[in-house]
């Protein structure tokens, strides 16, 4: 149990998906103007990842790992080269297939979320985050808290990010640095500030 | 010369070196770029390989436009990007075991690169393979340049050394010189990406546009 809460406090806060990692910079630069968005979009990744991470430690585990086709006899195949492109597979698969259920059975929460989940399906956060799980050899359970931490992780950022965004508005900025530029001189003082959480363990 | 300069080949291979660069101009592509750019020598490879996929990838889907179906595209593009990637990976993993291993997870994730899926839909989709050639190759250089100068800078000033090999001189460190811990870490990477797209934007768009 322990454990789980250690690696659910480390993909939050140390190892954080956007800050450490640098995972789904795209939508998180073009998508952080203002805080309802920023939480749409946030809450969608959180979503989605929840999901893929799980499914993907599944596909990975008795699909394509050395030796996991033991259930049909065939233990001495290794498919693993396949990881990339069955991942993202998956990950379309299920973006594509959340969006109908979404639409059919919450419209409501279709219409807040809806225009952000074609764009999560490239968003690199959701694919880093299955292939972490398997680079890091995670059990199901751990897969479960690392992808749910992770996509908390990135909603947090991003919503920090839009909340110093909104204010920014109000600054002198050079022209040059406007945008792009002052962005990312923000997103590295809000990086250092999650640094600062390194060494917290349970 | 003059023709090479006048073609359209040309013009589409060297706009994403300056006015639109993928990186500082069009805000596409960043994670990599900032993830790999700890040391300059996994950064070469970096680039080495998604030049490949780019260059590859924007040909492929060129030479099929007329054959891709409008609604599944995005479906179509993603396989033939994936393919590229596990190409890349698989070469990678066989001759460049160490920097494989160093790159970890981001040579699988130039499969989400926004630089790819954007030049294939937004060129490939448009122009003859020949065009989307240079077009890739270009774009794949304009990535590159980026990530060579923020390895560059990070290596330099994080460890003192250049593509492993030790370049700041030891009298330098007896008389109190130290190497600077925080370009190592996420932080610096975020900052020097912001401070060269504020660079460029005085040296390189500004001329352009007066």
């Amino acid at each position: 149990m322990i454990e789980l809460i250690n690696i659910a406090v480390k993909a939050i806060f140390m190892e954080n998906m956007l800050l450490a990692l640098f995972l789904g910079m795209c939508s998180f630069l073009a998508c952080s103007k203002n805080i309802r968005t920023a939480t749409g979009l946030g809450l969608a990744v959180t979503f989605v990842m929840a999901i893929t991470v799980p499914m993907n430690w599944m596909i990975n585990t008795y699909l394509l790992k050395e030796g996991a086709l033991w259930w049909l006899g065939l233990a001495d195949i290794d498919l693993s080269f396949l990881v990339f492109i069955t991942f993202i597979a998956t990950i379309a698969a299920s973006v594509q297939s959340v969006e109908i259920i979404m639409e059919k059975f919450s419209p409501t929460l279709y219409a807040n979320l809806g225009i952000f989940l074609p764009l999560i399906a490239v968003n690199c956060s959701i694919l880093g985050g299955s292939l972490f799980m398997e680079q890091r050899g995670y059990g199901f359970a751990e897969s479960v808290v690392f992808g749910l931490a992770s996509g908390i992780g990135w909603l947090l950022a991003i919503c920090v990010m839009a909340a110093i965004q909104e204010k920014l508005k109000y600054a002198d900025i050079p022209k040059g640095l406007q945008g792009f530029g002052i962005n990312m001189i923000i997103t590295g003082l809000i990086a250092m500030a999650f640094m600062s959480f390194s060494g917290i363990s349970f | 010369m003059r023709w090479i300069k006048k073609s359209k080949a040309f013009k589409a291979f060297m706009a994403p070196m300056s006015t639109q660069n993928p990186i500082s101009v069009l805000v596409l592509g960043i994670c990599s770029a900032l993830a790999v750019t700890v040391q300059l020598k996994p950064s070469v490879v970096m680039v080495l390989a998604m030049t490949f996929v780019l260059t590859m990838s924007n040909v492929i889907v060129s030479i099929l436009r007329h054959a891709i179906p409008k609604n599944i595209r995005i479906i179509v593009e993603l396989t033939i990007i994936a393919s590229l990637v596990i190409l890349a990976d698989q070469f990678l993993k066989a001759y460049m075991f160490d920097v494989s291993k160093q790159l970890s997870v981001f040579v699988g994730l130039i499969i989400t690169n926004c630089i790819i899926m954007g030049r294939a839909e937004a060129f490939a989709m448009a122009n003859n393979p020949w065009l989307s050639f240079w077009d890739g190759l270009g774009n794949g250089l304009g990535y590159g340049m980026i990530l060579v100068i923020v390895g560059a800078i990070r290596e330099f000033f994080g460890t003192g050394k250049l593509w492993g090999a030790k370049v700041v001189p030891d009298w330098l460190y007896q008389s109190g010189y130290v190497d600077l811990g925080l370009m190592v870490y996420a932080p610096a990477a975020f900052i020097v990406i912001g401070l060269i797209s504020w660079l460029q934007y005085e040296w390189v768009i500004k001329k352009k546009n007066d």
